[in-house]
């Protein structure tokens, strides 16, 4: 009740501008407005839409409309590389979501909850991956690879490669800082009197993480957690400089296949992983408008 | 230890860094008082409720509970239960989790549960409300399922941190009655946080003024308002004004104080002052009366040649402020007991008078 | 300074209780994000051996080269050349569809905003490449072209290509800080502004721009910095007929033959001590706004 007020009180102020405009008939200024949006959702929207059309097309090229055929969906779903890639993405993308949120998460809890010496370094470094170009932290991660892997050759003996494991120590490196990000959002809004609420009536502090703390944070936990899956599963640059031989993740292969040619078979497979990602984005809306 | 003690404070320090929040408190908080703390922000008072509920840990002194010692023992432990001031509801919990909730913790069985929710939700009459989220309610409302939720653990002590702060004027008179009648009839001792006097006044058995971490004055609402030991006490509690001299005369209990330009004022002396000593007179603006020069009867009272200055007519009173001849002014307030359009009937500006006072009802201070 | 021996306890508990969560995500971000760049640092500063093997012979020729040779200079103008172009096309498209998003009513505005996070979502990638089919020499647009009768316009592979990419990509970016502010910005004072007798361009001018001024700077700084680091687009659309830093730093690493290590180490150092001085100068005048 007291929370909607503010949010109202937004509604008719914006409000107020709107239907003064509304009623002067279609003034030149809204109409502008108007169609500017549509033109941007349209080029927001458009390729993509084409996308989807032409992994149904006849057309060897993908570029034509021929007609239509399933037969580039049939042929993606048998080729055992494009499958086998698809899985690594996947395995990847879970096992960094799990660890990233963990960490994220209890970065987030010690910013956000303590003040102490040396916080605003921490910040810093928690901003840095999300602000430089992920280039210069994929050659980084990749300089660090090698001398890391030469250092076992040389201390072990044993010869170890990049392999889907380097991608997932990458691809946590860089997730820890979204989730951190996400999840110190829902603590600002947190009021701590809540726990104090509850050690009074008798909760000790592990009952009052688990009882009050936990299940009011969780809607940004499980956003951040969404947001480094699918980081995860888009994250092309990292994958490609920290993947070994033979381990291949869906985005190189894509990136490897598109520099050749258009071909209808990326278009049915950039189609999946489109439908994908819209359907967790979603969900994930779905899930955090119902609280 | 005197067994009738809900809590004790002795000499409780608590310190932020280099500065001490509560500074040498003691206090004794009878048991079944509706006691509060009173004194404007930043003054301890907070922090001392703080430190009784064990969100804070005093950095020195002792702190006890029905006689059991308490300072170092976690809130989880202690037997009293806090309303707090934006009420801390779980907001996703129905109102009846949230009060269920300290119940819960301690494993009080099912169907003791229930029934101990009802109760305390009938108690605060809000009875039909158990499904509902705290978001779904009125401020008011949610007032009173913070007290539901505190009171249903059946803590020794109650303590209420500004609990009215969040309610608008008539709402907030509606449920200083209404706790005041909660606490008699559930006869446990309340510990209630406030910076408004007037709450204060109307609510409380008993009170402690405090400021800049100090408990200035503890006594009943008369007391504090009637005697208050020093300046601070008396400024703060209703309004009053002040007038600076030094101390000429003292006997029994009362002093008279003589104004740099000569005036001679004498009044009551709640604590004992020294001749010589620098005194302030305190004199509340509804203690004095004012009267035609020529009606002036210096018998027992002090008195004070003055102009009237200005006129506010507020209904029940008139608030007039009338100008010393040595140039300052002082705030008297005369009700209204007449009723009349008749112009004579009050004060008009420029009109010479004389403002007269007895002694006991002006008081002289020494801090 | 007399803390009771009980307060000293507390403290240490809290002390312990921020080190546990802290150290788990500050190890990984320092392991394999710092410890990283500052391989990368320490690279390019060595020489780079004739079959692209590290020698560990401190040189300053990487740095150098950098600054006197006119191609790898070129690569540093275009990309902040192009990043400039890209923030400035996408603040004048975002801005008006921020504008226009704000003053619908909120289920509209709800999903027009989620419209314009989804592609945020998806995966660059594949966005990227739907322009490919768009306006290959045998695609969308040239086939219409034929159809119609008209001459076919050689669209891919060009500049303009790798801009209209890069826009397309970081349009989102741009549009939701901006959104955030307009959210905020009270419309009143436009109506205020009006009163007084300004014309809504003046309004809009001195009193809506400037008050949503942190918003625009947020999005700039979100599509710039990527952009400056980018290589994909230059590569999918452009065709990889000029170099841009993103595609030299890659080649370095990745593909020339031998690679250099080194001279790619210095060129992404350089690219991230530039990038940061941009961030420092946004977070500068951020900070200076709010005080």
């Amino acid at each position: 009740m007291i929370e909607a007020q503010p949010q109202n009180q937004r509604a008719q102020r914006a409000g107020s501008w709107w239907p003064r405009l509304n009623r002067g008939a279609l003034t030149w200024g809204r109409l502008t407005l108007t169609l500017h949006a549509f033109l941007m959702y349209l080029f927001l929207y458009g390729p993509i839409l084409v996308l989807v059309v032409f992994s149904f097309t006849r057309d060897e090229f993908g570029v034509r409309w021929t007609g239509f055929t399933l037969e580039w969906y049939v042929r993606m779903f048998a080729n055992d590389r494009l499958m086998g890639a698809a899985g690594n993405t996947l395995y990847v993308a879970f096992v960094s979501t799990v660890v990233s949120t963990i960490l994220g998460t209890l970065l987030a809890l010690a910013m956000e909850r303590h003040r102490f010496r040396g916080r605003t370094g921490v910040d810093a470094v928690i901003y840095l991956p999300v602000v430089i170009p992920e280039i210069a932290m994929a050659v980084s991660l990749l300089a660090f690879s090698s001398l890391a892997l030469e250092f076992i050759r040389v201390v072990t003996g044993e010869v170890v490669r990049r392999s889907l494991v380097t991608v997932i120590i990458g691809h946590i490196a860089f997730s820890i800082s979204f989730v951190t990000i996400v999840v110190r959002a829902s603590l600002k809004h947190f009021d701590r009197r809540l726990e104090e609420a509850a050690r009074d009536l008798g909760a000790n502090s592990w009952q009052t993480f688990w009882r009050i703390t936990f299940p009011m944070i969780l809607p940004g936990i499980l956003g951040g957690a969404l947001l480094a899956f699918t980081l995860s599963l888009d994250n092309f640059i990292i994958s490609l400089f920290l993947s070994g031989p033979g381990t291949s993740l869906l985005p190189v292969e894509v990136y490897n296949k598109v520099r050749r040619a258009v071909t209808p078979e990326i278009n049915a497979i950039s189609t999946l992983m489109l439908a994908f990602s819209i359907t967790l984005v979603v969900l994930s809306q779905l899930v955090q408008r119902r609280r | 230890m005197h067994k009738g003690y809900a809590i004790e404070l002795a000499n409780v320090v608590k310190r932020f860094g280099e500065v001490a929040a509560v500074d040498h408190v003691t206090l004794q908080i009878h048991d079944g008082e509706f006691f509060s703390l009173l004194g404007p922000s930043g003054c301890g008072k907070t922090t001392t409720l703080r430190m009784i509920a064990g969100f804070e840990y005093p950095s020195g002194g002792e702190l006890m509970i029905h006689g059991r010692p308490m300072a170092t023992v976690p809130p989880h432990h202690r037997p009293v239960n806090t309303v707090f001031q934006s009420y801390a509801l779980f907001p996703h919990m129905t109102v009846a989790q949230n009060v269920a909730f300290g119940l819960k913790m301690k494993r009080v069985p099912r169907a003791e549960l229930g029934a101990r929710v009802q109760a305390a939700l009938d108690m605060v009459r809000l009875a039909g409300f158990a499904e509902r989220y705290p978001r779904q309610m009125s401020g008011g409302q949610q007032q009173r399922v913070a007290l539901a939720r505190a009171l249903v653990n059946q803590p020794e002590v109650l303590l209420l941190d500004e609990p009215l702060g969040a309610l608008d004027q008539k709402l907030r008179k509606e449920m200083q009655l209404e706790l005041k009648s909660l606490q008699h009839r559930v006869g446990i001792t309340f510990i209630f946080v406030t910076h408004d006097q007037e709450e204060a006044l109307t609510m409380s058995d008993r009170i402690a003024v405090m400021n800049q971490g100090k408990v200035l004055q503890v006594g009943t609402p008369t007391e504090i308002y009637e005697r208050p030991t020093c300046k601070f006490v008396a400024d703060f509690i209703g309004e009053t004004n002040f007038i600076e001299g030094k101390v000429v005369e003292q006997s029994d209990e009362y002093a008279t104080i003589q104004t740099p330009d000569g005036l001679q004022l004498r009044g009551y002396t709640p604590r004992p002052v020294n001749l010589g000593e620098a005194a302030t007179l305190s004199l509340r603006p509804e203690k004095a009366r004012l009267v035609l020069p020529s009606h002036a009867r210096p018998d027992d009272a002090f008195t004070m040649p003055v102009h009237v200055e200005m006129i506010t007519y507020i209904g029940s009173d008139t608030r007039i402020t009338v100008r010393l001849n040595e140039g300052r002014t002082l705030d008297v307030w005369e009700q209204n007991t007449l009723s009349t359009l008749d112009r004579n009937a009050y004060w008009q500006p420029g009109e010479a008078a004389v403002l007269v006072c007895p002694p006991a009802n002006a008081l002289v201070l020494t801090e | 300074m007399a803390l009771s021996s009980f307060e000293r306890e507390q403290q240490r508990r809290e002390q312990r209780r921020l080190m546990a969560l802290l150290a788990p995500g500050m190890f990984w971000l320092l392991v394999f994000f710092l410890l990283p760049l500052l391989v990368i640092l320490v690279y390019s500063f060595l020489t780079n051996g004739p079959r692209g093997n590290l020698v560990w012979q401190p040189t300053l020729q990487n740095y150098v080269d950098l600054f006197t040779q006119a191609s790898y200079v070129n690569a540093y103008v275009r990309s902040l050349w192009i990043s400039v172009l890209t923030t400035l096309f996408a603040l004048l498209l975002g801005y008006p569809l921020a504008l226009f998003i704000v003053k619908q009513p909120p289920r509209a505005r709800l999903v027009l905003l989620i419209l314009v996070l989804i592609p945020f979502w998806t995966n660059f990638l594949v966005r990227i490449y739907a322009w490919q089919i768009i306006l290959a020499n045998n695609g969308l647009i040239n086939t219409t072209l034929g159809t119609l009768g008209l001459p076919t316009l050689f669209l891919l592979n060009t500049e303009g290509a790798t801009l209209l990419g890069l826009v397309y990509g970081e349009l989102p970016f741009m549009v939701l800080p901006i959104y955030a502010a307009l959210d905020r910005f009270d419309f009143t004072l436009m109506e205020a502004g009006a009163d007084l007798g300004a014309s809504k361009w003046r309004a809009f001018w001195h009193i809506m721009l400037p008050m949503t001024m942190p918003g625009v700077a947020a999005g700039a700084v979100l599509v710039f910095i990527p952009t400056v680091g980018q290589f994909v687009v230059s590569e999918l659309l452009g065709g990889a007929k000029v170099d841009y830093i993103g595609n030299l730093i890659q080649r370095l690493f990745l593909r020339s033959n031998p690679p250099n290590w080194p001279l790619g180490s210095a060129m992404s150092t350089v690219m991230m001590v530039v990038l940061l001085g941009f961030i420092l100068l946004y977070f500068r005048s951020t900070t200076e706004e709010d005080r």
